[in-house]
């Protein structure tokens, strides 16, 4: 009797002691840890130069957020795969980062056509998809667990094309584009769209397909047509082929070409070199932009790398700070319906990218630039 | 008509690297009647390690050219060794040698792949001063001129190689018969690896002449080019050195002549299939099926 009296007096202090520990232990229990984050990118084929800056943009955005981290906060596990920019591929990755790693999101993948084959399964699955560089039509559309950080075409494209006309005049252009792709396709609908809304000609449509190397029947083709400027839609490599044997062939450099997200790395001036020089390209984001942030961003990118990050390397990096945001709002590294709700109220962050928010079809909403390659880089036209 | 007239020369110069790719193929058929499928391996590591010659060993493209030619045919020799010849006594030694050849194209692939990475590189842009001379409206570069020349005195140099050299007089020799050749005093292996050597330093040749044309080098790039490689060879007689040019100057208009008249390349490599259909009904050995290497 006595023995239970004193039980009962030393416990009901040391309960509440242990209760408070407890109470304040249980939110750090759930939420400590890692987050898991799956990237899907294309690190070999023929999208390869576009993997490679997305890889090295969204490390930097992990190494940042892991340094910085407190003891009781979340730190990010980021595991990568490649797709080899093949849908097949992205199909298995995917698969893979549901269903074996149980990642919480997953960024990526590189290419629209992979997306359009894989974030159906991701959001059947109910697992959030952010993409950081799929500009088609009809991505966000697949479901409410896909989102996208990169604008699509049918945003910058018509901006390009409007400012071209007001700089340069233009009345009549050739159009080039791969009609095997989900992206390069989209990219030809937007300037079609765009030049028809700006009253430009389009005498001549060339097609050509993933991997052709010989663009110079097309070109030809063209050349006999005097346009005042040549617009393409194309995925880097082929972009390269082109700018190289539009000029070889002797089509003058006064005769601008005008590309789509494709043209925005670093890879086609270094691969099509003094011919790339005038090419004009939309994008959402330029390396000289004055954002504070983005200024810090570029520094510490090619502290880390050598070389200055392009448009992919900052959509990555913002791709990896917006997802970071959402787990760390909504408060939880496994309920994945959690981390989409948080990702939807995500409004007027600050990012390399300026300030983002997603509108309500969970599409990017910031203000694209017009760039043009003058002296070996991408300078963004003033207003 | 000058877009008809530059488009024709587009096509030319394009059909003359098939062609001196396609020799390659034709000369081991003539030979050991053996498709080697290792040699578009060979192709892209020509055009690769010439690269890396100009890129990170710092020479000319000239000299560059001749060491990864000299390379290309080592490889070939090496090839002969590994892939055909323990093979060489053996009944189904056709098929066998078929087989083999296709387990080492795999092999240098994935070897180009490990060593040179799976992007898409490109000669440095100075690597050759490009000229383009204006012929009214129709343009030629020299890159042009040097590529019809190198294949033009390619050819000449092999035919008059094979017609006039006591070496090349052997391979016709093993060609038209092995065991008399062998009765006869001839090295019948040696001679095998030395066509081996030439063929594969002629891949290698159109690997560099492609590479420098088109901008574009990566380690699968012999695959678009190795259907059409053997489609040439038939489509110019399975083992005619001529009609293999003949064929691949062929199939390069027919590509580019499709591509120009339809605004799209969807239909180029059939239409240049269905020409080569078309003409095995009509000429089932090939255009110049009869003028075999044996006949020089």
């Amino acid at each position: 009797m006595r023995k239970a009296k004193g039980w009962q007096g030393i416990s009901l202090p040391a309960f509440i002691i242990l209760a408070l520990m407890l109470a304040s232990l249980i939110p750090a229990a759930a939420f400590g840890g890692e987050v898991k984050i799956g990237f899907v990118l294309s690190m070999t084929g023929g999208s390869a130069a576009y993997g490679e800056a997305q890889k090295n943009g969204a490390q930097l955005a992990v190494d940042e957020i892991n340094a910085n981290v407190g003891v009781d906060a979340v730190k990010i596990q980021p595991i990568y795969d490649d797709d080899a920019s093949t849908p097949q591929q992205g199909i298995n990755v995917f698969n893979k980062f549901i269903n074996a790693d149980k990642v919480a999101i997953i960024i990526g993948p590189t290419l629209s056509s992979t997306a359009k084959a894989t974030d159906p399964i991701a959001q059947q699955a109910g697992v959030p998809v952010l993409a950081i560089s799929n500009t088609a039509k009809g991505i966000t559309e697949i479901g409410d667990f896909i989102f996208r950080v990169s604008l699509p075409e049918a945003v910058v494209v018509p901006n390009t094309v409007r400012a071209v006309r007001e700089r340069f005049g233009i009345k009549k252009v050739a159009v080039l584009y791969g009609n095997d792709d989900a992206f390069t396709k989209a990219g030809f609908d937007a300037f079609k769209k765009a030049l028809g809304e700006n009253d430009i000609e389009i005498v001549s449509e060339q097609t050509f397909a993933k991997g052709d190397r010989d663009f110079s029947p097309q070109l030809t083709q063209v050349r006999g047509l005097n346009p005042d400027a040549i617009v393409v839609s194309a995925l880097v490599d082929e972009a390269s082929g082109i700018v190289s044997q539009a000029r070889r062939l002797g089509i003058p450099a006064k005769v601008r070409i005008i590309g789509g997200n494709g043209f925005n790395s670093p890879a086609l001036i270094k691969n099509a070199g003094e011919a790339a020089e005038g090419v004009i390209v939309g994008a959402s984001w330029n390396v000289t932009s004055t954002n504070p942030l983005n200024q810090q961003f570029v520094f510490a990118f090619t502290k880390k790398y050598g070389t200055a990050p392009d448009q992919f390397a900052a959509q990555a990096y913002a791709g990896v700070k917006i997802a970071y945001e959402a787990v760390r709002s909504a408060g939880s590294t496994l309920d994945r319906r959690a981390v989409r709700d948080a990702l939807a109220g995500i409004r007027d962050m600050d990012t390399v990218l300026g300030k983002f928010s997603f509108t309500a079809g969970r599409d990017a909403e910031s203000s694209p630039v017009v760039q043009e390659v003058t002296a070996g880089r991408f300078t963004a036209w003033g207003e | 008509m000058t877009m008809l007239l530059q488009q024709l020369i587009n096509g030319l110069f394009i059909g003359s690297v098939y062609g001196l790719f396609a020799v390659g193929y034709t000369l081991v058929f003539g030979v050991l009647d053996i498709l080697n499928l290792a040699h578009a391996a060979i192709f892209t590591l020509g055009g690769l390690v010439a690269l890396w010659l100009v890129e990170c060993a710092g020479l000319a493209i000239w000299p560059a050219f001749a060491l990864s030619v000299l390379f290309c045919g080592l490889l070939g020799l090496l090839l002969n060794r590994v892939a055909f010849v323990p093979l060489r006594r053996r009944a189904d030694t056709y098929f066998s040698g078929l087989i083999s050849s296709i387990a080492m194209a795999i092999i240098l692939e994935s070897a180009a792949l490990g060593i040179f990475g799976a992007r898409t590189v490109r000669f440095p842009a100075n690597t050759m001063a490009i000229h383009i001379w204006h012929f009214g409206d129709v343009i030629i570069t020299s890159l042009q001129i040097y590529i019809v020349l190198v294949v033009g005195f390619l050819m000449v140099g092999l035919t008059q190689f094979l017609k006039r050299a006591r070496v090349g007089k052997a391979i016709r020799a093993v060609a038209e018969n092995e065991r008399a050749a062998r009765l006869l005093g001839i090295n019948v292996d040696g001679i095998i690896a030395f066509t081996f050597f030439i063929s594969s330093a002629l891949g290698g040749a159109a690997g560099i002449l492609f590479g420098l044309y088109f901008d574009a080098m990566s380690p699968d790039m012999g695959r678009s080019i190795e259907l059409k490689g053997l489609a040439v060879i038939v489509l110019g007689g399975m083992g005619s050195i001529p009609g293999a040019i003949l064929g691949g100057l062929a199939f390069g208009l027919s590509e580019v002549l499709t591509v120009a008249l339809t605004g799209s390349s969807n239909l180029r490599d059939a239409v240049a299939f269905t020409v080569l259909f078309a003409i095995l009904l009509l000429r089932p050995s090939g255009l110049l099926g009869r003028a075999r290497i044996r006949e020089a």
